[in-house]
């Protein structure tokens, strides 16, 4: 009997054993998640500054520890660290974490504070390409590229930018998508500007959606 | 394709189907003995399957309930020795506190007794003043006076000196009762004392014949439960099933301060272990919140097994009284610890949300507002942070309600599921061989016509028989059909029987 009951016991101790150790084998879940927020300073968008205040408020208030957030500006040429504003990993303690994000906020702060020039051309892709590289260093589990820009994309004769873009797994959200004078005019290049964008960002992979009004933001993009 | 098998043969609809249905009927009307065989056959072989498992289950049935009986009764006896043992622990108390102390007071008693007789007999009273006193006195006053002065004198003298005495023996007797008096004063506090006394030895000897009474009722019930008594039983279950009620709302109550006490330390725990680590799906910090209530309780379930007030884990009962107080003692040591970190931590969760809230005030643009009474939520979260704990500790209590409860609800459980499924099976059993009839008569409904016709033959060959018979006197059935027709009958009865 006892022997009996020492084999359940056995076998019950090797079961849960086994378990455990395909738990812990197991490829662990990364719930990270990383934004990125790109703000055209272009004369046509540069008005939108406080949209993209809002915005990044909206995000600090979403993204806890080990979330990162990146926030950069395009402008004549925006592959380069300057053109980042201000960029954070949260860190595993909450009280840290509320410290960066005040921080990250005070950076955005100074910087529309101290913006007077709108920039002549809005390098957009240069942007896309410094964001995409933000998160993909990160490896955060979920990844999302805020941009706030009419999408015209206007470069400079001397950059080049054909070159492809890796969105694999980005998230790619196009906010308060400007109308411009033109537009006005010929409404059909507005979507086709849009569509444009949508076609290139999917085939780098990513997945597109355009949120044009702020007050949506939290209805339209759950940050999961 | 089934279009096609309709006009197999003829290009009318009408006359196919008319051939068709008339090959049916011929078809079933000569397989008739036999569907009729074999849906009877297959009612009855349900039927009589369904009486053998609904007997199985009976049988498994009974077998728990017994089971249940004798679990139940083990408890219940386990449970009444307990009380026994524990009245018969008062009763020594009883005995060594005030009993122990009796040769003492029965000394007392004595002593009193001895100083109230004593002092009784000191107040004996002296022979009152003789009544001859007073004839003498009254003697002398009436005699005459006329006569000779020197008698008269004498008898003045005599007169005067017999009153003196008289006087003298009042005042003696005045004292001596006035000095009885303060005796049967002074033995006014023996008196007291020897009441108070017998009233203390009354009290003791009532409250040793409450617990002799209550031990004869245990006794009583012990004796029941031994001869295993339905009345017994019934007590035990209904015992069991009000216990696993008050249990489990208990526990449930007790679950509730869990989550509270979770969602105390949840946040501040991701101070200390990250708040962006992860175990599966769920936060460490969760798990660590969590594993931290799990020890509080653990350690009040030691706690309250060291004190011998549960009786969950033999193996801590049964060790040496030293080695159980020194545990206790370590259990509650580590339960005040867990109980600081507790309110440290639950202070420390007001802090961080005090922290969180005005950032979430700047980043809506909001003014941020100081709060003028905001310590009275901080001190709030840290008390109830200490305490929660030991309130938690106290888990053990009900835990092992639940769990010497749970027994006999399953118990119950389990035989009331085995109950239905029985049920259910006689009732598919007998179900299904009505459904034989049923068919068997609908069968025959599809048959009527080649049925009628056999039956006008039947009858016409019985009427030539009976003229046979009237002529020649015989003309019964065939016998293997009389025996067929018999079975069948015999059948159907003992299914009938059976059912009823």
């Amino acid at each position: 009997m006892g022997g009996r009951v020492c084999g359940w016991a056995l076998r019950l101790a090797a079961g849960i054993l086994s378990a455990a150790a395909l738990t812990g084998c197991g490829e662990p879940v990364n719930n990270s998640r990383a934004a990125f927020v790109l703000i055209d300073i272009s004369s046509d968008y540069a008005g939108e500054l406080q949209k993209a205040q809002t915005l990044t408020n909206y995000l600090l208030a979403n993204l806890e520890s080990g979330d990162s957030l990146g926030i950069g500006f395009i402008d004549n040429s925006s592959f380069t660290e300057r053109n980042i504003i201000a960029r954070a990993t949260f860190d595993h303690r909450p009280s840290v974490t509320t410290r960066q994000k005040r921080e990250v906020r005070a950076q955005l702060d100074a910087f529309v504070q101290r913006f007077r020039v709108p920039s002549h051309h809005s390098d957009i892709t240069g942007g896309v390409l410094l964001a995409s590289d933000y998160l993909n260093e990160t490896k955060a589990g979920q990844r999302y590229l805020f941009i706030l820009s009419d999408l015209h994309e206007d470069l400079p004769p001397w950059l080049n930018r054909s070159v492809g873009v890796n969105l694999e797994a980005i998230e790619v959200i196009a906010v308060n998508v400007k109308r411009q004078r033109r537009d006005n005019n010929d409404p059909q290049a507005y979507r086709q500007r849009l569509a444009g964008w949508q076609q290139r960002v999917e085939e780098s992979g990513g997945q597109w959606r355009v949120v044009n009004d702020l007050a949506r933001l939290e209805s339209a993009v759950v940050l999961r | 394709m089934s279009t096609d098998i309709l006009y197999i043969w003829s290009s009318s609809p009408a006359l196919s189907l008319a051939i068709w249905l008339v090959l049916i009927v011929t078809v079933l009307y000569l397989g008739r003995p036999h569907a009729h065989q074999l849906l009877r056959g297959t009612g009855r072989a349900v039927y009589g399957s369904a009486r053998v498992a609904a007997r199985s289950i009976r049988q498994l049935e009974q077998r728990v309930r017994e089971r249940n009986r004798d679990v139940l009764l083990a408890m219940g006896r386990e449970a009444t020795e307990k009380a026994i043992e524990r009245e018969f622990s008062r009763v020594h108390t009883l005995v060594a506190r005030d009993l122990s102390q009796y040769p003492k007071l029965h000394r007392k008693l004595a002593d009193t007794l001895q100083k109230v007789e004593a002092d009784y007999h000191a107040t004996t009273e002296d022979a009152p003043l003789a009544p001859a006193w007073a004839e003498v006195v009254d003697t002398l006053a009436a005699l005459p006076r006329s006569g000779d002065p020197a008698m008269v004198k004498i008898l003045d003298n005599i007169q005067e000196a017999v009153e003196t005495s008289h006087q003298q023996t009042l005042a003696a007797y005045q004292k001596s009762s006035n000095e009885r008096h303060r005796i049967l004063n002074a033995m006014q506090p023996a008196w007291r004392a020897l009441g108070t006394t017998m009233t203390k030895v009354q009290e003791t000897i009532t409250g040793l014949d409450e617990r002799a009474k209550t031990i004869d009722r245990h006794m009583a019930t012990y004796e029941s439960m031994r001869k295993a008594e339905d009345k017994a039983v019934h007590a035990l279950t209904a015992s069991s099933v009000t216990q696993f009620f008050i249990a489990s709302l208990v526990l449930v109550i007790a679950a509730f301060g869990g989550i509270i006490n979770f969602h105390l330390i949840a946040l501040p725990m991701s101070e200390m272990v990250g708040g962006a680590s992860y175990i599966g799906s769920v936060r460490t910090s969760d798990i660590a919140a969590l594993v931290i209530i799990m020890v509080e309780i653990t350690m009040g379930l030691f706690l309250l097994e060291a004190l011998q007030i549960t009786r969950l884990f033999p193996m801590i009962g049964s060790l040496d009284d030293r080695m159980r107080k020194r545990m206790a003692i370590a259990a509650f040591t580590i339960l005040v610890i867990f109980a600081a970190i507790e309110a440290s931590l639950a202070y420390m969760r007001d802090l961080l949300a005090l922290d969180r809230e005005a950032l979430a005030q700047s980043l809506a643009g909001a003014a941020i507002v100081e709060d003028k009474f905001r310590w009275v939520p901080s001190i709030g979260q840290l008390v109830l942070g200490f305490v929660l704990p030991f309130a938690l500790a106290f888990v053990a209590i009900p835990l092992e309600a639940f769990v010497h409860s749970l027994r006999t609800v399953l118990g119950l459980v389990v035989v009331g599921a085995l109950r239905t499924l029985r049920l259910a099976v006689r009732l598919g059993g007998g179900m299904a061989n009505h459904l034989s009839k049923m068919l068997v008569n609908l069968y025959d409904i599809f048959v009527m016509v080649p049925l009628s016709i056999e039956r006008l033959i039947k009858q016409y060959r019985a009427e030539a028989g009976q003229r046979r018979d009237d002529t020649a006197g015989e003309g019964r059935p065939s016998k293997a059909a009389r025996r067929r027709q018999r079975n069948d009958e015999a059948d159907d009865l003992a299914v009938d029987t059976r059912e009823a």
